[in-house]
């Protein structure tokens, strides 16, 4: 996976045998031992190292789940409450999966923030920063099927909800709903196939994992200046710094994750969830899982009608902007300077863009009425204006700080005596 | 190298020694929930116990249970079946342990060691389970008027021992027992 | 460098502060949250409380709210021995077969069977309590909470709270009140400010002073009923929490000394690159 040129040398007899018909052992080694990452990443750059063990989190406890869960609407009420109390360790697989999800959500997003603070995205990072979209997209499909699974009241409705989107395309809506729940409601067989599809799309999410980390492995990992690896002193072998870095911010994330699954399981849950569906009555508030509330947020803050588009449609389209926009963020910033660091107006109008998407996310949850339609608008409208007005305009007219000449001076500069020498590189 | 070194040295190498056992243990200990969770759960487990009331099964009735997912025969045995077992000498046995988990493990298979003992020797209750790839044997049928097993031919008597065939041992007898004159506990 | 992680906590804080506007409709009170033996890191089930709390339920609730997903060999959990719940489980009948005619027949429970049910289905149910079926216990102490607003559901994360189920139900067993206050209750159902979803509820107040025996010389008053009632139905929802809870205890410990032994090694390793 690895650019430059490979400094693997088998020691044994086997290496050699094994190096010459699959070299393996040569690939490990020179993408995640001998593989020169900046010295000067600092913990934000662990998220992703975090996110790979809470992919594999989730695969194995959902593994495991699969082979006591049933997919089916009269029992899987039934069978999740079975794990829950009747299999060995059941509790403590469910709520790691259930919790795991949410983390593996926190994990993203400090990524996909990271990303935007530093312009991880700019060239020549662009697919790199365009297959990261994608596995967001694709863990967002997961996380919403997942949460049918289970077949609780916000299973049910969050199901209905979010498939109804789809009728608000024009001529083939309905047509599209009816094929994605294989009926005219939410029943069995939307069940039996998303609980397919929730198993498939890991595995998918994997296979892009890797074609994201080839190419970061090609282009090299960006670092918080911003200024590409010059020398040999700007980086570090992957092994031992960076593993060793990375494996403590899994062991703190750990910490709060476990804090999370063994005292308050079902703070980010639902309660609602725990009344088994009933396609009769609806929930008095339906709200999304936390990591969707930005969204939902944006999808119900078009309250009118935008020329030929009627209110429902333009919130979907709005909704799957939001989405959309992350893939042309790469040519939609125009600076010459990378990382914000640099930027002191991008700096400022980067924090207000996580407030917005902060604040989204706390009116998702609140009712769709009053003063909160129009904080939704608001923060829908600054939402875009920071991708398609900020970052185009910005980069144009903003005078940034010098940046320093290399990762290596500007670590210097960094551990001068005076200042305090920070724990990290 | 001078003394300060090594003993830098000696510390690093121990706590590299630590982390990576701490490490060790923490993933042992990870993994034994994703196995633990295979083995029966605990509403298998309360099934593992069952009590059946065979008031209503006379001499020559059969009455067939589910216990831990396997059939479990429970045979009034006639007087005269119960002679024909006891008739057999121990050394045309093809196997002569009597396989009951109520007795010692090298217990013979006599027809009382087969049964549910004394006073109760009309009882045979045993797996239902032909010893030799897990079919369920026909029962009264066969060279020995005991069971048949129609998978690959193993005939056993009327005390459920093997005679003939590919069988290896005579059916298993369940931990079972008369909690009344009428109810039979198994497991 | 630590700008940006420095940056999104205080961002965090920030919004924080961002007051929350009215909270939802109902209930028109919130409930007074209570000290329960279960709460906290180190919380466990008063089994005195889960035995008096079951006699609450069977002699109470039992004629009306089903418990489908307790198995009286669960009751073992409540400080009962093998013998006692299978006691327990033969003063009930369950409906099994079919049995060789192919009739369905009823027999005295054993400790694998579950809580038979006071109603058929929820239809029977409904059509037996004025056309709103009564819900099932087994969960309900984690399928109702009441919304804590703003801020106070950040400090639950560190309060641990997670007991609003059982808190809400107390409360709302203890809360029914005569004078309506000015609001409007429909013909057969009771005021309850304390109710999740409306002024009242078509449950009449269930429990009254003295109507359940306690041999343990607890207080017969709704009050200790409604506590003890509340406990059994979160034992119910959550039976495992205890080892939930003790497994938690060990997992934390371990992760700080393993981030502890971490952190010194990474300390080490990085040691030759400054």
């Amino acid at each position: 996976m690895s650019g430059g040129h490979s400094t693997y040398t088998p020691k044994t007899g086997l290496g050699r045998w094994m190096d010459a018909r699959l070299p393996l052992p040569r690939l490990v080694y020179d993408s995640f031992v001998a593989y020169p990452v900046p010295r000067n990443l600092n913990y934000a750059y662990t998220f992703g190292g975090i996110l790979t063990l809470m992919l594999a989190v989730q695969i194995l406890t959902g593994i495991v789940l699969a082979m006591h869960y049933a997919a089916n609407t009269e029992i899987a009420f039934n069978s999740v409450e079975k794990i829950m109390r009747d299999v060995n360790s059941g509790w403590l697989l469910r709520y790691l999966h259930s919790n795991g999800a949410s983390f593996f959500f926190i994990a993203v997003y400090v990524h996909i923030f990271r990303g935007l603070y530093y312009g991880s995205y700019k060239a020549p990072r662009e697919l790199l920063w365009i297959l990261g979209c994608i596995i967001y997209l694709l863990m967002m499909a997961t996380a919403f099927m997942g949460y049918v699974l289970p077949w609780g009241q916000m299973s049910f409705w969050g199901a209905t909800v979010i498939t109804g989107f789809f009728t608000a395309i024009p001529l083939v809506g309905d047509w599209i709903q009816q094929l994605l729940l294989g009926g005219f409601a939410v029943d069995n067989p939307t069940l039996n196939r998303f609980f397919s599809l929730h198993y498939l799309l890991p595995f998918m999410i994997a296979g892009v994992v890797v074609l994201h980390i080839w190419a970061l492995h090609v282009t090299g990992q960006s670092n918080p200046t911003g200024i590409e690896v010059k020398q040999k002193t700007d980086t570090v072998a992957f092994t031992p710094y960076a593993t060793i870095k990375d494996g403590f911010a899994m062991v703190v994330f750990f910490l709060v994750f476990a804090y999370f699954v063994f005292y308050i399981p079902n703070y980010l849950g639902h309660p609602d969830n725990y009344i088994e569906a009933n396609p009769l009555k609806t929930p008095a508030h339906i709200v999304p899982e936390w990591y969707f509330l930005p969204f939902y947020a944006i999808l119900r803050a078009i309250t009118f009608n935008i020329g030929p588009i009627d209110s429902k449609l333009g919130g979907v389209l709005a909704m799957f902007g939001a989405i959309a926009v992350l893939f042309v963020v790469p040519w939609l910033d125009t600076s010459k300077v990378r990382s914000a660091v640099y930027r002191p107006w991008y700096k400022l109008f980067f924090w207000l863009f996580v407030a917005d998407a902060i604040f989204l996310g706390w009116l998702g949850s609140r009712p769709a009425e009053g003063t909160y339609v129009a904080m939704a608008q608001a923060a829908t409208l600054y939402y875009f204006a920071f991708f398609v007005v900020v970052m185009p305009v910005l980069g144009l007219v903003e005078t940034p700080r010098r940046p320093p000449n290399s990762i290596t001076e500007a670590v210097l500069e960094k551990n001068k005596p005076g200042t305090p020498a920070a724990g990290e590189a | 190298m001078n003394a300060t070194d090594s003993t830098e040295h000696t510390r690093r190498d121990f706590l590299y020694v630590a982390t990576a056992t701490a490490g060790a243990v923490g993933a042992a200990g990870a993994i034994w929930p994703f196995i633990d969770q295979m083995r029966p759960d605990a509403s298998t487990r309360a099934l593992a116990s069952i009590q059946v009331d065979v008031s209503a099964v006379e001499p020559g009735m059969s009455l067939t249970v589910k216990w831990r997912g396997q059939p479990v025969f429970i045979r009034n045995r006639t007087d005269e079946e119960i002679e024909a077992a006891r008739q057999v000498p121990l050394e045309d046995l093809k196997d002569p342990i009597a396989r009951n988990d109520n007795l010692p493990a090298d217990a013979p298979a006599t027809d009382i060691d087969r049964s549910a003992g004394e006073g109760k020797e009309n009882w045979l209750v045993m797996i239902g389970i032909c010893t030799h790839l897990g079919c369920v044997p026909l029962g009264q049928q066969g060279d020995f008027g005991g069971w048949f097993c129609p998978c690959h031919g193993s005939h056993y008597d009327t005390a459920g021992r093997v005679r003939k065939g590919p069988a290896p041992e005579n059916m298993a007898v369940p931990a079972f027992e008369f909690i009344s004159d009428t109810v039979v506990q198994i497991g | 460098m630590k700008t940006f992680l420095n940056g999104l906590a205080a961002l965090g804080l920030g919004i924080a502060m961002v007051t929350s506007a009215d909270a939802a409709e109902y209930p028109l009170k919130k409930p007074p949250q209570l000290e329960w033996s279960f709460d906290g890191p180190f919380g466990t089930y008063d089994k005195g409380q889960l035995q008096r709390g079951l006699k609450v339920y069977r002699e109470v609730c039992s004629s009306c709210h089903s418990l489908d997903l307790v198995a009286f060999r669960n009751l073992e959990d409540l400080g009962y021995t093998e013998e006692q719940a299978r006691a327990i489980a033969s003063e009930y009948e369950v409906e099994d077969g079919p049995d060789e005619n192919g009739d369905m027949f009823t027999r005295p429970a054993t400790p694998s069977d579950h809580f038979p049910a006071p109603f058929a289905n929820p239809q029977q149910a409904a059509a037996s309590n004025n056309g709103a079926a009564p819900p099932d216990f087994s969960l309900l102490a984690k399928a109702r909470a009441v919304e804590r607003g703003f801020p106070t559901f950040l400090f639950d994360i560190f309060t641990q709270y997670a007991e609003g189920g059982p808190d809400y139900i107390h409360a709302l067993l203890t809360g029914y009140e005569e004078d309506a206050e000015g609001h409007e209750v429909p013909e057969g159902t009771y005021y309850n400010p304390y109710f999740l979803s409306a002024v009242s509820l078509s449950m009449a107040p269930p429990l009254s002073d003295g109507m359940v025996t306690y041999e343990d010389g607890s207080p017969e008053t709704v009050d200790q009923y409604a506590r003890d009632i509340a406990a059994f139905m979160m034992w119910a929802a959550e039976p495992h929490m205890e080892a939930r809870k003790a497994t938690g205890f060990t997992v934390m410990v371990f992760l700080v000394l393993f981030g502890g032994l971490v952190y010194l090694t990474k300390r080490k390793v990085w040691a030759e690159v400054h």
